[in-house]
């Protein structure tokens, strides 16, 4: 057995009891262990890409116990990718939360980060639904406590709020296995896939019901319309490094719907047509249409990134319920685009809210001004979709691949429309925060009642250079994207072409007979 | 025996979502744990109910075994919803004690944005 596969979960689960165990009191010892373990994470990732690109899909097996009956880990081209993308999240986000000293303004941020980083790699790496539902829990009970992190009255009044819909939101995955296994007896998704397969239509009633509860759970982790509420408070009441790391969590949820829909209950299973194509696209499209219209309403920069967020978890929804090879690649494509804009526009959030406070509002000019003005401006070029970089690619993709649905006009419509209520909030905020400070009408002398409202200027020896170094690493990850945009979309092709053929993958867990 | 424990679901579920209805904190806790009661009971039942019947299948001979599964998947799931209950309620003491209410909606003043905007 490859043992790699086990090794992304396997480093953060030491490393974080050992960060809190051992280095409990040393914040730059728990810095550099930080760092090194995000970097052998990311070497980790790397090799077990490189070796998932061949396209055979491996498993391993906890315990030794075969398929059906143990638990197994398995590594295809998706969760190598998306592994892959936690890591690449996760560096910059590291680094940003030293330089700017947020890792300091609390207990155990870096043995929560890890924890996080475990509870992700391990959700995207399972094969089995139960072990997907505890690895839910694992990156939920650390981004608990993350979110809650520096503490203050109305972060914590929102943590019980994000506590509270995310254990709703467990309990309803609960009653989906429970429903799940009733019917079919087993967990295992791939041993899943074959029974549900055989079940005779007349008598899914039970299973129909399993499978929508699950539709829900993913959309509630992915944001999707009806359950998107708890977004907007938590993600802009969070330490905005900590809602940067958030945002591969929706993705958690985006991963989950794509790999239980592809495998389990595939696109020619009799039993839920139809839910993703009818019922998830208009959710999907809604999703983007409140996105776009909150950031054009909101008055909070946070607020105002969360809500990007949220359009753009639309847009990549909106390329997963079309439901079709072309558009599962060009879903793919916007998945690591869209982390890493999301996290971009969070962290040059956090620059501006250190140093003027987030109501987005004329203020005086702050320090740096032109640094995170040019920085803002790429954000939200990428997060918009405007060429030249990567979100303008995706967009393309997801268009192109909606050409010939039946409702093309709609997707159409509300991903052009979408986007440019895009750009005009996005240029509406910057123009207030950035440009009408040098407005000579602006009071200067009023700095200091303005900036104590929202965060106490408690920044303990902030490390501005590595802070900027970390913003532009994720920068410099998104022009990557789309200089490679070719050698990108030919992985993410072969990848959606491994998720429309399902026998590989139940033939690879279950076919092995030892 | 079935309708007893469905109905101890349903009541449990249902008394669960009206206390996470409400607006203080402590009733809300008090819901999701009945929620979780709930949902404990209802894992246990998917390996369908059996009486007096051991988790082992027996080789040698014909008793009648219930299905072990569901019961290490309900004690996982009650280890973890007992943690996060706990959780749960160090994040709302903590809240409470902090802003002096333990009401679980942000009033207008503390929400981020101007008033106005919808949460």
């Amino acid at each position: 057995m490859n043992h790699w596969i086990v090794a992304p979960i396997v480093l953060p689960a030491i490393l974080a009891p050992f960060i809190i165990m051992v280095l409990r009191y040393h914040l730059d010892l728990q810095r550099i262990f930080s760092v090194a373990g995000v970097v052998g994470l990311l070497g980790i990732a790397l090799t077990i890409t490189a070796q998932a690109s061949g396209g055979d899909i491996q498993v391993y097996e906890l315990g030794d116990w075969p398929a059906p009956f143990g638990i197994v880990l398995v590594l295809d081209r998706m969760s190598a990718m998306m592994v892959l993308l936690t890591a690449l999240l996760a560096l910059p986000i590291v680094l940003y939360a030293i330089g700017s000293g947020w890792d300091d303004r609390g207990k155990h941020f870096h043995a929560l980060f890890h924890f996080q980083l475990m509870g992700v790699c391990g959700a995207f790496l399972t094969g089995d639904a139960f072990n997907l539902f505890v690895f839910f829990e694992v990156l939920l009970i650390a981004s608990y406590g993350l979110m809650t992190h520096g503490g203050g009255a109305v972060r914590l009044k929102a943590g019980v709020q994000y506590v509270t819909y995310n254990l709703l939101g467990s309990t309803l995955f609960l009653f989906a296995l429970g429903t799940i296994y009733g019917v079919t007896g087993t967990l295992n998704m791939a041993d899943l896939a074959i029974r549900v397969a055989e079940i005779p239509p007349e008598d899914t009633a039970l299973l129909r019901v399993g499978a929508v509860l699950l539709l829900l759970v993913f959309c509630i982790k992915a944001a999707v319309l009806p359950l998107h509420f708890w977004l907007p408070a938590s993600y802009a009441n969070a330490p905005l490094p900590v809602a940067a790391l958030f945002a591969i969590m929706t993705k958690v949820g985006a991963y989950s719907i794509l790999r239980v829909y592809t495998l389990v209950f595939g696109p020619d299973v009799a039993v839920t047509d139809g839910l993703i194509g009818d019922w998830l696209q208009p959710a999907a499209l809604l999703t983007l249409a409140v996105g776009a219209i909150g950031i054009l309403g909101t008055q909070h920069i946070a607020r105002m990134v969360a809500f990007c967020a949220i359009a753009s978890m639309g847009t990549l929804l909106i390329a997963i319920s079309l439901f079709d090879e072309t558009a599962t690649a060009a879903a793919l494509y916007y998945v690591y685009h869209s982390t890493l804009a999301t996290a971009l526009m969070f962290l040059v959030a956090d620059l501006v809210m250190q140093r003027q406070g987030g109501a987005i509002e004329p203020k005086p000019p702050m320090a740096q001004s032109g640094l995170i003005s040019s920085l803002f401006f790429v954000g939200a070029i990428a997060m918009a979709g405007m060429p030249p970089l990567s979100g303008f690619i995706g967009k393309l993709l997801v268009l192109d691949a909606a050409r010939d649905a039946p409702d093309a006009n709609a997707v159409w419509a509300v991903i052009l429309i979408g986007s440019f209520v895009t750009i005009v909030g996005l240029a509406r905020a910057g123009t207030l925060i950035f440009w009408k400070s040098h407005d000579a009408k602006i009071d200067t002398r009023s700095e200091h009642e303005d900036s104590e409202e929202d965060e106490p200027p408690s920044a303990p020896e902030p490390q501005p250079a590595l802070a900027f170094t970390s913003v532009f690493g994720a920068v410099f990850g998104l022009v990557l994207l789309t200089l490679f945009a070719g050698p990108a979309l030919e992985y993410t092709r072969k990848t959606a072409e491994q998720l429309f053929t399902p026998y590989q993958y139940i033939t690879a867990v279950m076919g092995r007979e030892e | 025996m079935e309708a007893l424990v469905a109905s101890a679901v349903g009541v449990l579920t249902a008394a669960g979502i009206f206390l996470i209805l409400r607006r203080r904190t402590f009733p809300v806790i008090l819901g999701l744990s009945l929620i979780t009661y709930a949902v404990n009971v209802f894992l246990f039942a998917t390996g369908r109910l059996a009486l007096n019947a051991p988790a082992v299948l027996n080789k040698y001979e014909e008793v009648p075994y219930t299905d072990p599964l569901p019961q290490a998947l309900v004690l996982t799931a009650i280890v973890i919803s007992f943690g996060m209950t706990a959780v749960i309620v160090m994040i709302a003491l903590s809240a409470y004690l902090s802003a002096k209410d333990d009401h679980i909606d942000m009033s207008a003043s503390d929400s981020v944005d101007a008033p106005g905007e919808d949460a």
